[in-house]
């Protein structure tokens, strides 16, 4: 059989996905494996879907994301760590018609950002929160972070997280569910290509309820890996993830048309 | 003639934001200054003028709201005292590094700490020198009366957005509290979205239909480029200081000796420069209005007249004298008198204090 060659795999009859536009060229930042970069296309995805391009502002964070704003081709914010939420606040009451969204880590979401998440959250604010969990603080190298669960191993929890010296993991999606702020809360994930199908339905969702002046906030956790930083292989760190991280963290919508759902 | 009224200066502040067209308040109750939000939410001036006032969950929040709203080209404020503007010192850096206008009010009260409630100037090296992490600047206006806390929003919102900086309006809990009658000035129209999006091109309120996105950041990991960006920052600054020093000088065309104080005290000081002149004694009152930049030339101006010693008169433990002793070069003298921990001065102690200091002369 005759070798195929890149240029005729990529004839406009055979191309049947292309990367939206509003992913930039610039090459991602993230390690190979990590769930950020499926994630950032996604939101762009239903940005460009809903031909929103024009009238979006994200904020990115601090933590693995700090450079979003590099790849998401919408206008964009960079915060202080886990400061994001005010700043969307801000923006979103400042210009009621555009569409604005905060991308942020567990660190900087859960941890040193829990009043902003938190007030943010029970103001109802109308905006949407994309939190990516993977139970570790990923840029600065793989530290103990409010999700790390119960016995894991981390650089600054290297014997694994003892609850009675460090504290428990903090499921701040569910404690988020409980606000009468929040619309709709969900927990996805975007490791296998069902998963990735479901995060981008209910980040359209949320996103069209902004859209559609629905009260309240979404709020879009995704349990990601972070074989970095769990010092695993890609494909390790997902089979770790499905068995450690869903158990604990178990994907599904938390909380849909204002009301929790019941388990 | 504007609108006359009898006013404390929290609430004539107040007053001015919503006439001058800001689009945003964003703030957290502290005593000596809640009676701006107070005002601002009684008011309704989202009726009056389509602005925003959210009492938001900590001075944290209301800074990065300042932050996040200021990225996108709207007029944003936000007031606190002492210790609240130290939480937003990190805030405050980031909109600096960003390069984004809006303006701070800070109604000094006693520290460290805690500290008290009582009218202070003890914020004085945080505001002037920067406050946060990193090498930049605050334009700082310093009222002296309740007027003053009106007319300087509009003037603090246009220097901002001149230079795309923070400015600080510093008063104290004195000005903040007292009051005076006060000149209005007449409302003036918040922008539009549309005067907005074509006047600040950098604003990230959208990206343009056929345009290119803009980025609101202070991040930048390579060293040569922040190094070229902070260039960029000293530059502004720079032509800050040549254009923006605004003072007000009393009885000082023959003044042998000069004290320098600014807000509450320069207040205090004016009765004192009367009652010292009343005794014969030359002196004059220069009151800086900006307390960055500070008025460095005009003091060294004064030197070279042969103006004998400067008394630095403050309501903190010796922090404006050493701009004025930056500035004389150590060609006069310079001493201090200050009272502090929420102490005002008596204009009598300023000029006993005046002639400890100069009785040898």
């Amino acid at each position: 059989m005759a070798e195929i060659t890149v240029q005729e795999i990529i004839k406009p009859e055979n191309l049947v996905y292309k990367k939206t536009p509003l992913m930039t060229d610039k090459v991602l930042s993230y390690c190979p494996g990590c769930g950020h970069g499926t994630a950032h296309r996604l939101i762009m995805e239903v940005i460009e879907e809903m031909g929103k391009e024009n009238d979006t502002i994200g904020v990115a964070p601090v933590g693995c994301s700090v450079l979003a704003y590099e790849f998401m081709n919408v206008d964009m914010q960079e915060a202080a760590h886990g400061r994001a939420p005010a700043l969307a606040t801000a923006i979103k009451r400042l210009w009621p018609d555009k569409v604005v969204f905060t991308y942020q880590g567990d660190g900087d979401l859960a941890a040193i950002g829990t009043s902003e998440t938190i007030h943010a959250c029970n103001r109802g604010e109308q905006i949407v929160i994309v939190f990516i969990n993977n139970g570790i603080y990923g840029m600065t190298g793989g530290q103990m972070a409010p999700t790390t669960l119960v016995g894991m191993k981390t650089s600054t929890s290297p014997y694994g997280r003892d609850v009675h010296l460090m504290g428990n993991p903090l499921k701040i999606t569910e404690l988020i569910a409980q606000l009468p702020g929040t619309y709709f809360v969900t927990r996805q994930a975007v490791h296998t290509p069902a998963a990735v199908r479901k995060a981008k339905r209910a980040l359209r969702k949320a996103f069209e309820n902004q859209v559609n002046n629905i009260p309240g906030l979404s709020f879009v956790e995704i349990v990601s890996n972070c074989n970095s930083g769990w010092k695993m292989t890609p494909v390790d760190a997902n089979n770790w993830m499905e068995e450690n991280m869903f158990p604990f963290y178990q994907l599904g919508d938390i909380k849909v048309d204002g009301k929790l759902v019941e388990k | 003639m504007g609108e006359l009224r009898l006013m404390k200066g929290n609430e004539a502040l107040a007053e001015a934001a919503i006439r001058a067209g800001v689009d945003g308040y964003f703030g957290y109750p502290i005593t000596p200054q809640s009676e701006v939000v107070e005002y601002l939410t009684a008011e309704k001036p989202h009726e009056r003028t389509g602005m925003v006032v959210l009492q938001a969950e900590s001075e944290v929040a209301s800074i990065n709201m300042l932050y996040g709203g200021g990225a996108t080209g709207k007029k944003v404020m936000t007031s606190s005292s002492s210790p609240g503007i130290s939480l937003m010192q990190e805030g405050l850096s980031y909109i600096a590094g960003a390069e984004i206008p809006c303006v701070v009010v800070n109604v000094v009260r006693g520290g460290p700490g805690l500290g008290d409630i009582q009218p202070a100037q003890s914020d004085y090296f945080q505001a002037v020198k920067g406050g946060g992490h990193g090498d930049y600047r605050l334009i700082v206006l310093a009222p002296s009366s309740v007027q003053e806390m009106s007319d300087f929003v509009p003037l603090a919102f246009d220097l901002a957005f001149k230079y795309r900086n923070p400015a600080m309006i510093m008063s104290d809990g004195l000005i903040g509290q007292m009051m005076e009658k006060v000149e209005l000035f007449d409302p003036m129209p918040r922008m539009t979205d549309d005067e907005i999006k074509e006047k600040y091109p950098w604003a990230t309120n959208g990206k343009p239909v056929g345009g290119e996105r803009r980025i609101i950041t202070s991040l930048d990991l390579d060293p040569h480029r922040l190094e070229d960006h902070n260039h960029h920052l000293q530059e502004k600054y720079r032509e800050v200081e040549e254009n923006e020093v605004r003072y007000e000088l009393f009885d000082c065309d023959d003044a042998e000796y000069i004290i320098v104080a600014y807000g509450s005290s320069a207040r205090v000081c004016q009765k004192s420069i009367q009652l010292a002149r009343e005794e014969g004694i030359k002196v004059g009152l220069l009151r800086p209005i900006t307390l960055w930049p500070y008025p460095k030339k005009q003091i060294r101006e004064f030197v070279d007249k042969g103006v004998k010693g400067f008394l630095s008169v403050e309501m903190s433990a010796g922090q404006m004298i050493e701009d004025i002793k930056l500035a004389v070069e150590g060609q006069a003298r310079v001493e201090y008198f200050g009272r502090y921990g929420g102490v005002i001065p008596s204009p009598e102690e300023v000029v006993e204090a005046f002639k400890n200091k100069f009785q040898e002369d």
